[in-house]
């Protein structure tokens, strides 16, 4: 009779069957949503105003004229300089400022001329010269004015240079440790701003869900954990396809911008593992901080709550992520030790030594103690939204704000 | 003769930060019941079933849900409508049901397929492919309705089902669920309106400022008031009197008075032999109302009626 009416269509749902039907539906509804778009969007405006304001700035840079050297000489020394200056141009390039000859007056009024581009004065004679300008100007062209004023005081032919062979090397032990720096760096720098833009996400679909009404429905077919593990996944997913989309974005804008953009060392471990360290760095770190966020979601009712609760959160991430970048610096350190264990700078600690360090199995530790404690943090998420949220106290109870429910003191029992 | 269980309970107790919401509820809900958890607003009714179907835990006491003390392990076999009725707006009707099925462990294709059959039977074949947020309240509700039973469950529990159902839609609904009680589905309803409990159930939980002070047979509810009689004599005085309950005074030809302890008989006895020329006599017996007033108290019952005429005035506006 009853029992005859479980068909076999259905059955009881595992834990997991159940996160990945939460997952499936948030997956697809956010794919197929206006929000999807803005979210592909959003990073992209900073990137594509980045490049035009480079691309603008680079072509303003070469529209403005290199500043010159204001030659307030003699005729007679002015000529001298400048053959010394046609001397010395072949070895020394860009070093040396190009030269300009200035009416003899007041060298302070004459760096204050608009029509021209002088950043420094010479004056007085080539045996007492004077050099006037801003503090760093003089600074940067003592040395190439001085050797300009040396050799037009010298008599006869430039000195043959020595030749000098040259032997490249493939690196050093010295530059490879910097330039693998430069890639943990770097590393760490867009693991933090990924996971700082997507963890926000989930925060603001659970609140979605709270105004709908539909997290009662949920709550009520499947475990609180499998709903948050669901929206997590979800979003990762999500995630996952936006940076599939913004490395396309971003692979064309380098292949069309050519050598002008800086290609980082190879990491320690090689650029494929490098790769996959990443994504499941970025998401440890990102179900990590996605799982803090929905604990805080689960205590919030309101947007307004929400944005006061998680700011404070951000804020520490930011901490977090300077400490791991500072724990870079401090390798073999408890400094670095604790980086690495602490759950939340875990990712980005671990990131950036796999682009310094080849050892790969310090990352299955780390990439499980971070699995804990995601599981550690969704248990705890779910716990609190069945304790604070699921409720529906008598009739004229006052609601307590998150904060209150949070550190407030308990009312005394009835 | 013994029924199977579909919901026992026994000394749940929830506080929301120190404040007694619910205390001591006893239940015990026979398979294939219609159960009604009856009380005004902010009695304890959604607590009590949120703790029944696993959404929050007790703080103290237990409950097993269709045998599990583990309610939520059992969310293949159940059905919840909740009081807050809530959809996503984006997706389609028929999808909406289908995925209500899928939470239960329906598959989503069979989910799909039933989905549309239930809107076709129940006159919304021509909104399956309509997305929830331009669907009318009243098809938004049925669409909910129907994706808790999609997955056709052996326990429903319906959170103030009437709430915000015009005429028409209540009597669907009382014949939905008198339907699904034929078929051998426990129906468990919330609801602060005694006309439908009266109606529908064979049981009923009195719930009052969060405790449960009856919990049982519709019947045994209403007797535990008793009978009132209705008499209408021919003689206005005489040793028939004796048999009437002390202080009890004509009202016109009539006299209304409580059934004595008694019982009927030995009163027929008494007037007959006394001569009273019975032209009329009726014995009525109390209703769910009077039953929730001497079981629940005044206040309760006065907080009852003022829900119901707030929601017809709701209506109304």
């Amino acid at each position: 009779m009853t029992d005859g009416r479980i068909e076999e269509h259905t059955g009881r749902l595992t834990r997991w069957q159940a996160a990945m039907v939460i997952a499936r539906r948030d997956f697809f509804a956010i794919l197929f949503s206006r929000t999807f778009i803005f979210f592909l969007l959003g990073p992209l405006f900073p990137i594509v105003v980045g490049v035009l304001a480079g691309g603008i700035g680079s072509s303003v840079r070469d529209q403005v004229d290199q500043p010159e050297l204001g030659v307030m000489l003699d005729a007679g020394a002015t000529i001298r300089l400048g053959e010394a200056h046609a001397r010395l141009y072949p070895q020394m390039g860009g070093a040396l400022p190009a030269i300009q000859r200035v009416e003899p007056a007041d060298p302070r009024t004459a760096l204050q001329d608009n029509a021209r581009n002088l950043g420094a004065i010479l004056s007085g004679s080539i045996e007492q010269p004077v050099l006037v300008g801003t503090q760093d100007q003089i600074a940067s062209w003592h040395g190439p004015v001085g050797l300009l004023l040396a050799e037009a005081i010298r008599e006869g032919a430039p000195p043959e240079r020595p030749a000098i062979a040259l032997v490249p090397t493939a690196t050093s032990t010295a530059d490879v440790t910097r330039s693998r720096l430069v890639t943990a760096q770097s590393g760490q720098v867009l693991l933090f701003l990924l996971i700082m833009l997507l963890a926000g996400m989930v925060l603001s679909n659970l609140v979605e869900e709270k105004g709908n009404k539909v997290i009662e429905i949920l709550a009520a077919a499947i475990p609180m954990e499998s709903v948050f593990l669901g929206k997590l996944f979800a979003m990762l997913a999500v995630s996952m396809v936006g940076i599939v989309v913004w490395l396309g974005v971003g692979g064309a804008i380098y292949l069309g911008a050519g050598n002008s953009i800086p290609v980082l060392p190879e990491p320690a471990v090689g650029w494929p593992l490098f790769i996959a360290f990443g994504v499941v760095y970025f998401s440890m770190g990102y179900l990590l901080l996605g799982s803090l966020f929905l604990a805080i979601g689960s205590l919030a009712t309101t947007v307004r709550e929400v944005q006061t609760l998680s700011m404070p959160v951000t804020m520490l991430q930011l901490v977090v992520f300077f400490f791991a970048s500072y724990a870079l610096a401090a390798t073999g350190t408890w400094v670095e030790w604790f980086a690495i264990l602490f759950p939340f700078s875990s990712p980005f600690a671990m990131f950036a030594r796999a682009a310094i360090d080849p050892v790969l199995w310090p990352h299955l530790l780390a990439i499980g103690w971070q699995a804990a404690s995601v599981a550690l943090f969704v248990t705890i998420g779910a716990r609190l939204f069945r304790r604070w949220v699921m409720k529906s106290g008598p009739r004229g109870a006052k609601k307590r704000s998150a904060w209150s429910r949070l550190f407030g003191r308990k009312t005394k029992l009835t | 003769m013994v029924h199977k269980l579909a919901i026992e309970a026994e000394g749940l107790l929830k506080r929301f930060e120190g404040t007694l919401a619910v205390s001591g509820v006893d239940l015990a809900v026979p398979e294939g019941a219609i159960y009604g958890i009856l009380g005004p607003n902010g009695a304890g009714k959604t607590t009590t079933i949120r703790m029944l179907l696993g959404i929050i835990d007790p703080d103290e006491g237990w409950r097993t849900l269709l045998g599990s003390d583990d309610p939520v392990s059992m969310a293949h076999a159940v059905g919840y409508l909740p009081e807050e009725r809530g959809l996503y707006p984006a997706m389609k009707a028929y999808e909406a049901i289908a995925f209500m099925g899928a939470l239960r462990g329906l598959s989503l294709d069979e989910g799909r397929r039933r989905g549309r059959e239930l809107l076709e039977g129940y006159g919304l074949g021509y909104a399956a492919d309509r997305q929830v947020r331009q669907l009318s309240k009243g098809m938004a509700q049925t669409v909910q309705l129907l994706g808790t039973l999609v997955h056709r469950p052996r326990l429903v529990v319906f959170d103030e089902p009437f709430s915000g159902l015009d005429a028409i839609n209540q009597g669907k609904l009382e014949l939905l669920i008198r339907d699904l009680a034929k078929e051998g589905t426990t129906v468990i309803f919330s609801t602060h309106v005694i006309a439908h409990a009266e109606r529908l159930c064979d049981e009923v939980a009195i719930i009052a400022g969060g405790e449960v002070p009856f919990a049982g047979p519709v019947d045994e509810a209403r007797d535990r008031i008793r009978p009132r009689v209705r008499l209408e004599t021919a003689a206005r005085d005489g040793r028939w009197r004796d048999a009437l309950p002390e202080g009890t005074r004509p009202e016109g030809a009539f006299w209304n008075f409580e059934l004595p302890e008694t019982g009927v008989e030995p009163l027929l006895r008494a007037l007959i032999e006394g001569e009273a020329g019975i032209q009329s006599l009726s014995i009525e017996r109390a209703g769910l109302h009077d039953a929730f007033v001497e079981i629940a108290g005044e206040a309760a019952a006065r907080q009852l009626e003022a829900d119901m005429a707030h929601e017809v005035g709701s209506e109304t506006r």
